[in-house]
């Protein structure tokens, strides 16, 4: 049995990366917010990029609790998706040129979010990473941590639920 | 009391992020607070239907407790947010102004429990709840 030879590493970068900035740039509130994300492999990682619109706390400062929770689901979210989708940007099913031009998967819906703050958000850019606890047809549970300057020392962590973007009967019985 | 609602307007209305995401106190009285945020593309989540993020509306939760937290006549200073827990009931409509109203109904002399509730023009259905704690500060 002979082994299909691996893909050039451009060929395979320029896809993943390719897919995932046409994901997170089609959703007008994480440019609003100017999260962008690392990828290593299939692991990202959030950047939440400072800027003085978020602050919540002017005495301090400090970064609106709000912001916070909106770049932990942000973080949620995406990388539920981006775990979905994986499968099928591997094997080629989904054109990242496609994805560009707007033929975008749906994303997951929030059920439900808990966010504890752990120290207050430093004026300066943030960072957070997000782990699938539980991936089902329907429900996911998905735990996220953020950080500022040490990895060890949280500024706020979160876990969440999220409904899982429905196939359309028709395409589950064929 | 119309110098208190004047006076929390001004404090909320010169949040930089409540600023940014247009937020207008409607309502403050002893412990509760309402305020609205009109639509705006920029906080769209979701590109196909133009529903606004869960994210925003965090922001808004996030905000209305706080002041709800402060108007309470046992708080004598600043919050921050211990934990707050967001229930999305369903997509807010596209195009509507959302109106939060939180009720801090339990104050310690350290900690505030807080819930709120999100509706859009459709006032029947919650678009979204929320529950937390928050801190109680001395000061600001």
């Amino acid at each position: 049995m002979t082994r299909a030879r691996p893909e050039p590493m451009q060929q395979v970068k320029q896809r993943r990366d390719a897919a995932l900035a046409a994901l997170v740039g089609a959703v007008p509130y994480i440019r609003f917010l100017d999260i962008s994300f690392d990828r290593r492999g299939d692991e990202l990682t959030a950047q939440l990029n400072f800027d003085d619109k978020l602050i919540g706390n002017p005495f301090l400062p400090a970064i609106h609790g709000g912001v916070t929770a909106a770049f932990l689901e942000v973080t949620a979210s995406i990388t539920l998706c981006w775990s979905h989708l994986w499968p099928d940007i591997e094997s080629g099913a989904i054109d990242p040129e496609a994805m560009a031009r707007g033929e975008l998967p749906r994303l997951p819906k929030t059920i439900d979010f808990t966010v504890d703050y752990l120290r207050s958000g430093l004026p300066r850019d943030a960072y957070a990473r997000a782990t699938i606890s539980r991936s089902g047809r329907r429900y996911a549970s998905v735990r996220v941590e953020a950080w500022q300057d040490h990895k060890d020392k949280l500024y706020a962590q979160a876990t969440g639920h999220f409904l899982m973007p429905q196939t359309p009967p028709e395409a589950q019985e064929a | 009391m119309v110098d208190k609602v004047k006076l929390a307007k001004q404090f909320i209305e010169a949040i930089p992020h409540a600023r940014e995401l247009g937020m207008k106190l409607t309502e403050i009285a002893e412990g509760t607070a309402t305020i609205t945020m009109p639509y705006d593309e920029k906080l769209i989540g979701d590109p196909k239907t133009g529903v606004i993020h869960g994210g925003a509306v965090s922001a808004l939760m996030d905000t209305c407790c706080g002041a709800a937290v402060m108007s309470h006549p046992s708080a004598p200073g600043g919050t921050a947010t211990i934990d707050l827990r967001i229930d999305y009931m369903r997509a807010a409509n596209p195009g509507q102004t959302i109106t939060t109203t939180a009720t801090c109904h339990h104050i310690t002399r350290n900690v505030a429990f807080v819930r709120a509730v999100a509706t859009d023009e459709d006032t029947e259905t919650p678009v979204a709840t929320a529950s937390g704690a928050f801190t109680v500060e001395k000061r600001f």
